[in-house]
C-alpha cells in the first residue's frame, strides 16, 4: 500500500502532532519506505493462525487452565479500606506545568 | 575499625565486578564512601567524552554508600551488592532524581516514585551513581536520537555504542560504573552490550517487573542488567526478578539463585544454530568470530551443536516495527504537557497546547514512530498492518516452540556488524531498524537472550555471541554464556 499526503495529515491528527511542511514531507518519503518493507508479511498466509497480542497469553505458567484461571493471581478481592494510599495531591502537582496549587491549569476549553 | 587512609592502587575500577566491590566494602579495604566517591571522580574526568551520563545522583549515592559503611562499621553481614557503584539508564524513574528518558518532553520531570527494580537493588546495598543516556524512549539502535547529546563507543570515539542502552553499556564498558540496568524491546540491552563489549542480558518477559520502566511497547518492554561478568548478570538478576504486585504481567514464577547455577556443567547440553541468522547481511568477520565461539562450546564445553530452522526469521524485522510502534503510539498519548513534563509556550487553545508540546517535545524518530504506529491502528489498516504483524508473531513463537523441542538453548550472533560510525544510519531510519535484525525476535516470543563477549574484529571493535533460552530459562542461557566466557579466557 502507498501513504499518500492525505494519509499523513489525518494520521498526525490522530496522533495529536503539528507537523511542519518540512516534517510532513520527510515523513510521507519515511513512512512509505517503511511500509513498502512491512508489505512483505503479506507473503505469509495467516489465514488460521491467532493473533499473539500478549507474550503471556501464550507462555503462561499453567497451560490448562484459561487464560482468566492462569492470571488469578495477579487479582485481588474488592475491598473498602486497606488500598494503597495514592499520590499526595501536592506530590502530584510537583510536575505540572502549570497549577494553582489544587487543579492542573490548561487553556480555556470551552468559551463562555 | 575504619580504614584511615584508602588507597586505591590495588583496587582498579576498571576491573571491579560485583563481587569483588562488594567483598572490598564487606572486609573494610575501602568504605563504600570512598568507593563512589572514586566513581564521581572518575566519571568526571573521563565522562566528557562519552557521555554515557546524563544525571549524577550524588546526595542519594553518598547517603547509601553511608549506611553501608555504618553496617560495616558494626561488623554486621553485608547485602548483596552493599556499596555496588551502579548506572541505571534514565527510562527508569527514579525518586527525587531528574528522570528524561532522553526526551526534551520529559526535561525537567522529577518522578515522585521509585522503579521496581532501582529498589530492589537499593534494598540490596546497591549504591545509584546516576543516569545514562539513551535513545528516546529507547527508540533506536545508535543512541543517536537522544534529546541530549550521542554517546560515544568507549572502545572507538568515533562509533556508536548501540542502543537504545548505550549509556549504560559504555558506562560500563569504560569502567565509569561497575554494572548498569539496561531496558531491552527490540534489542536494546543485548546489542549495546556487543557493541561496547560487555555482557547484556534480557530476561524473560514477565521475570523482572516493569513497574516505573517509562513504557515504550509493553508487550515487548523487558528491564535487564549490563555488566562485565556473566557471574555479575546472575546476581544482578536474582535480585531484580520476581513476581510484583505493581505489575500484572510479572510472572509468579519462583526465581532461582542464578549464581548457583551458572556453575553447572554444560557438557550434553544441546545448542541450536539457526541457520537463517548466518546468510545474507552478516558481516564475514562477525560469522567468522561467532562460528570460532560455537566451535569452542563444542571442543572445550562438550555442548552438542544441532543445526536447526527459524523459518520465518526474515519477518521478524516488520511485525516488530508494526507492534512496537502501535504499542507506542499509545503509551506516548500520555505526553500532553497537562500533569508533568514540558509545554509548548504560545497555545491559545487546548487542542493547540496538545500538537504544539508533542511537537516541540518529541524528537524526529520518535514522531516517526507514533505516526506509523497510528497508522497501522487506523481504521482501514488495523487488519492489514497490526493484527497481520500479531499473527506473524504467533508464527515466530511457533518457530521457537518447534526448534526448543530439540535443543536446550540456541546460539546466534547478536548484531550482524560491529558498532557503526557516528551518522553512518542516521539518515536511514530502515537501515537503522535491520540493525536489530538478531535481536527482535526474541522481544516478540518473550524469550530471555543474553549477549556475551566473543572476540573483536581487526580494527579492534567487539562482536557478541547470543544465547537464547526457553521462557524462564535464564539458568540455561546463563550457564553457556558462563561456559563460554571462562573457555576463552582459558585459550
Amino acid at each position: 500500500m502507498k501513504v499518500t499526503e492525505a494519509d499523513v495529515l489525518r494520521v498526525a491528527e490522530l496522533a495529536n502532532l503539528e507537523l511542519t511542511s518540512e516534517e510532513r514531507v520527510r515523513l510521507l518519503k519515511d513512512l512509505n519506505s517503511i511500509v513498502g518493507y512491512v508489505d512483505r508479511l503479506n507473503q505469509l498466509d495467516t489465514t488460521d493462525v491467532p493473533p499473539m497480542a500478549q507474550v503471556s497469553d501464550r507462555y503462561g505458567v499453567d497451560q490448562a487452565k484459561t487464560s482468566s484461571e492462569r492470571f488469578a493471581y495477579a487479582s485481588r478481592d474488592d475491598v473498602l479500606h486497606g488500598l494503597r494510599p495514592s499520590l499526595e495531591r501536592q506530590e502530584a502537582l510537583k510536575n505540572a506545568p502549570q497549577s494553582d496549587g489544587e487543579f492542573f491549569k490548561v487553556p480555556k476549553v470551552i468559551e463562555k | 575499625m575504619r580504614p584511615e587512609k584508602i588507597t586505591l592502587n590495588y583496587l582498579d575500577l576498571n576491573l571491579l565486578t560485583i563481587e569483588s566491590a562488594r567483598n572490598a566494602v564487606q572486609e573494610r579495604q575501602i568504605t563504600a564512601t570512598a568507593l563512589a566517591e572514586s566513581f564521581f571522580r572518575k566519571i568526571q574526568s573521563e565522562d566528557g567524552n562519552i557521555h554515557a551520563y546524563l544525571e549524577l545522583s550524588k546526595d542519594r549515592a553518598l547517603a547509601q554508600a553511608a549506611r553501608m559503611d555504618a553496617l560495616a562499621d558494626k561488623g554486621e553481614l553485608l547485602p548483596p551488592l552493599a556499596g555496588v557503584p551502579l548506572a541505571i539508564k534514565d527510562v527508569m524513574v527514579t525518586r527525587g532524581v531528574r528522570t528524561t528518558a532522553g526526551s526534551k518532553i520529559l526535561s525537567n520531570f522529577v518522578p515522585a516514585y521509585d522503579c521496581t527494580a532501582v529498589a530492589r537493588l537499593e534494598q540490596a546495598g546497591a549504591v545509584l551513581l546516576g543516569k545514562t543516556n539513551c535513545d528516546e524512549f529507547a527508540m533506536g539502535s545508535s543512541n543517536e536520537n537522544s534529546a541530549f547529546g550521542t554517546v560515544c563507543n568507549p572502545r572507538d570515539l568515533s562509533r556508536v555504542p548501540g542502543g537504545s542502552s548505550g549509556g549504560s553499556a559504555a558506562a560500563v564498558a569504560a569502567g565509569n560504573a561497575v554494572a548498569a540496568l539496561g531496558s531491552d524491546t527490540g534489542g536494546s540491552i543485548r546489542q549495546p552490550a556487543a557493541f561496547c563489549g560487555v555482557v547484556g542480558l534480557m530476561p524473560t518477559y514477565g521475570r523482572v517487573s516493569r513497574y516505573g520502566l517509562i513504557a515504550f511497547a509493553s508487550s515487548l518492554d523487558h528491564i535487564g542488567p549490563i555488566t562485565r561478568t556473566v557471574k555479575d548478570a546472575a546476581l544482578l538478576l536474582r535480585i531484580i526478578a520476581g513476581r510484583d504486585v505493581m505489575d500484572s504481567t510479572s510472572a509468579e514464577v519462583p526465581v532461582s539463585d542464578y549464581t548457583q547455577e551458572i556453575g553447572r556443567p554444560v557438557k550434553g547440553l544441546r545448542l541450536g544454530v539457526p541457520r537463517e541468522y548466518f546468510g545474507e547481511g552478516l558481516d564475514p568477520e562477525v560469522g567468522a568470530l561467532v562460528q570460532t565461539a560455537i566451535q569452542s562450546l563444542a571442543q572445550k564445553c562438550g555442548c552438542e551443536i544441532v543445526p536447526v530452522s527459524l523459518p520465518h526469521t526474515e519477518y521478524a524485522i516488520p511485525a516488530y516495527y508494526l507492534i512496537a510502534t502501535a504499542e507506542a503510539s499509545s503509551n506516548l498519548a500520555r505526553y500532553d504537557g497537562v500533569r508533568y513534563g514540558f509545554r509548548a509556550a504560545e497555545a491559545g487553545t487546548l487542542a493547540e497546547m496538545y500538537r504544539r508540546t508533542r511537537d516541540q517535545g518529541f524528537g524526529a524518530e520518535v514522531k516517526r514512530r507514533i505516526m506509523l504506529g497510528t497508522y497501522a491502528l487506523s481504521a482501514g489498516y488495523y487488519d492489514a498492518y497490526y493484527l497481520k504483524a500479531q499473527k506473524v508473531r504467533t508464527l515466530l513463537a511457533r518457530d521457537f516452540d518447534q526448534a526448543f523441542q530439540n535443543v536446550d538453548a540456541i546460539v546466534t550472533p547478536t548484531s550482524p556488524t560491529p558498532a557503526f560510525k557516528l551518522g553512518e544510519k542516521a539518515d536511514d531510519p530502515l537501515a537503522m531498524y535491520l540493525a536489530d535484525i538478531f535481536t527482535v525476535v526474541a522481544d516478540l516470543v518473550g524469550i530471555p537472550g543474553i549477549s556475551v563477549p566473543c572476540g573483536q574484529s581487526r580494527e579492534g571493535l567487539p562482536v557478541g555471541l547470543q544465547v537464547l533460552g526457553k521462557h524462564f530459562d535464564e539458568g540455561t542461557i546463563l550457564r553457556v554464556a558462563h561456559a563460554y566466557e571462562h573457555a576463552r579466557a582459558a585459550s
